[in-house]
């Protein structure tokens, strides 16, 4: 009981919005093989507002390494509809597909953002769209064209409406943000004294769950994101952490040291309802719900050395999933449910690996040092995790055919345990 | 000063818990029904436990776990990489705390057990807590109960060292002993 009523005396600071610190910094470090050629015209009367909706789609498609940018300066008259275009325009400076649009001030203060997609080589329509939005949202409907353009050339999903979180530790402070998928608007949602960890997106959006240590030990929070209230899942007597959402938001897989060893239980978010799930006499952790929510790939060191295995939820079942190497940890589902992705070690340096389910085949996506914590986009095409440069935490992102590389710095912090949220709603 | 604040309030907060004990509000010990610990008798009701009732020998002997000349006053065991055996030089100093823990069945620690940075974040709070673990198998070995001694684990979370060398790493791979109310 003395325990309760201290830790309501801890004073732990929870903010639904923050300062726009620990901004992230992206560059590409490695392209893919081939590149899309794309033209974007500005559009027309978007100067007119602070934020250039064309630059912001631009940087989205080339940040992906899926595109190169074709200048579409010079042109006259600029065009702004598709029945402005002359292909050949287009086809002379070698872009596949030209965008054109424009914004239009509407009587009620927002703004018509209105784009165009065209195939120069089938000479066609490939989509247009029509948005009324608030000068405020022209940053993200920006990222919503440059959805329907990634999803209309390359045919997989655009994860550019999505958003990231992760940790940021700046002397002895550490502070949980939550980012556009691009890094700009980053907002603190918990700042402590003590270190935080392992956040994760509720498949729904609306909540992240995170371990915090400001109780001198290791307790799960989930927190809400529109209010910034924040609710304890596990505080059990020993250790709490590793904290994963089923596919409908309901429950969470986490780690309790409750009844001895750390080992796999299932719990409501709203912390009641806890029901242990695995039994071993070693170390069980890390889970991950399958896309299905029907198995959970976690780390095991039952075998010896830690290593991956699946537990099929109504059976109890479990299978070894990793034969390769002694270290073999932060199982991760893609969403196709075709493979995972994990953390292997390799003499002392810690990669990025991409484990195929059907033929057992092991790529290795990264190359640095100490990578860890990897999150897949909801598309399945882009990894990203925590690395090191001199000392460093920061984030870098890898495409899921290792092709692909960016890294995400911000001044002055070390970043870490980064989360890709779903897909925007 | 926050601690005292602490205890106080959790003294005040204890008290009106319970209905049976009116008397005697302002005291920092008082009786707790013997539904914990086969010795039960007075409890602190706060966080300190040091010097107060219990069985310890000699009340006029200076606390034993700040001597710098008793076992007790040592801390913390070391362990080899990926490693949660303890060594057997650490076993005299852990029979010491077990034999207080025996002998003085109001006093509560917690191990708090480290990894090093190489490796999972959630993998090493796994591994610091089968440490901490390790610890408190022999603690009850050597006499203390199960109720004395809570195990947690901190990872690599919060490390001694900062550098990324095996001087480091070595200094970081540890369980430390913590009394409550210390």
């Amino acid at each position: 009981m003395p325990r309760t009523l201290r830790c309501l005396l801890l004073v732990l600071c929870v903010f639904a919005t923050g300062a726009a610190r620990a901004q992230l910094t992206i560059e590409i470090v490695g392209g893919g093989a081939t590149t899309i050629p794309v033209a974007i015209v500005p559009f027309a009367g978007e100067g007119a507002y602070p934020l250039s909706v064309t630059q912001v789609v631009g940087n989205d498609l080339a940040r992906s390494g899926l595109f190169k940018l074709i200048d579409a300066g010079g042109i006259v008259p600029r065009p702004a509809r598709a029945e402005e275009i002359r292909y050949g325009d287009w086809t002379s400076r070698g872009a596949d597909a030209v965008v054109v649009g424009s914004m239009t001030p509407m009587s009620d203060g927002r703004v018509e953002a209105r784009f165009f997609l065209l195939d120069v080589v089938k000479q066609s329509l490939l989509a247009g769209f029509t948005y009324a939005v608030a000068p405020a949202q022209i940053r993200a409907t920006a990222h919503r064209i440059a959805d329907v353009i990634y999803e209309k050339l390359t045919g997989d999903v655009g994860v550019f409406s999505t958003r990231i979180a992760y940790i940021a530790k700046q002397g002895t402070r550490y502070e949980l943000f939550v980012a556009e998928a691009d890094g700009f608007n980053p907002q603190s949602i918990v700042t402590s004294n003590e270190p935080l960890l392992s956040p994760v997106w509720s498949p729904d959006g609306t909540r992240i769950a995170y371990v915090s240590l400001e109780n001198k030990k290791p307790v799960v929070y989930v927190q809400s994101l529109a209010t910034g209230s924040r609710q304890v899942v596990a505080n059990f007597r020993g250790s709490n952490s590793a904290p994963a959402w089923s596919p409908d938001s309901a429950k969470l897989a986490v780690t309790l040291s409750k009844d001895g060893a750390s080992q796999l239980y299932l719990i409501n978010a709203d912390g009641g309802g806890v029901q242990r799930i695995a039994t071993s006499a070693g170390i069980d952790t890390e889970p991950n719900f399958a896309p299905d929510g029907r198995s959970i790939l976690f780390t095991s060191d039952r075998g010896g050395s830690p290593q991956i295995y699946r537990l099929t939820l109504a059976s109890g079942a479990v299978e070894r999933m990793t034969y390769e190497g002694s270290y073999n940890v932060s199982p991760r589902h893609l969403p196709d449910n075709k493979a995972f992705v994990f953390v292997r070690r390799d003499g002392n340096r810690f990669n990025i690996a991409l484990q195929d389910f059907a033929t057992r085949q092991v790529q290795v996506l990264t190359q640095g040092a100490l990578d860890e914590s990897p999150s897949v986009a909801p598309n399945g095409k882009l990894i990203i995790y925590a690395s090191e440069i001199g000392g460093r935490g920061i984030l870098a992102a890898v495409s899921s055919d290792g092709r692909v590389k960016q890294r995400l710095t911000a001044a002055a912090s070390d970043v870490r345990e980064p989360a890709w949220g779903p897909l925007a709603k | 000063m926050q601690k005292i604040l602490i205890c106080a309030l959790c003294a005040l907060f204890l008290t009106a818990c319970q209905s049976t004990t009116t008397k005697d509000a302002g005291a920092p010990v008082e009786e707790r029904n013997p539904t914990t610990g086969a010795a039960g008798g007075a409890t602190t009701a706060g966080t300190s436990t040091t010097g107060v009732g219990g069985t310890a020998a000699g009340g006029t002997q200076r606390n034993p776990l700040k001597d710098p000349s008793s076992p007790l006053s040592k801390r913390i065991v070391y362990f080899e990489f990926d490693s949660y055996v303890v060594k057997d030089e650490y076993k005299p100093m852990i029979e010491a705390h077990g034999r207080y823990l025996q002998a003085n069945r109001n006093a509560h620690m917690t191990v708090q057990g480290s990894t090093d940075e190489r490796g999972s974040r959630e993998y090493n709070i796994a591994l610091g807590q089968r440490r901490a673990d390790a610890l408190k198998k022999l603690l009850i070995l050597y006499g203390a109960t199960e109720v004395q001694i809570e195990t947690v684990s901190f990872g690599k979370e919060k490390p001694v060292r900062e550098g990324h060398d095996e001087t480091s790493w070595a200094e970081n791979r540890r369980d430390e002993i913590v009394f409550v109310g210390e």
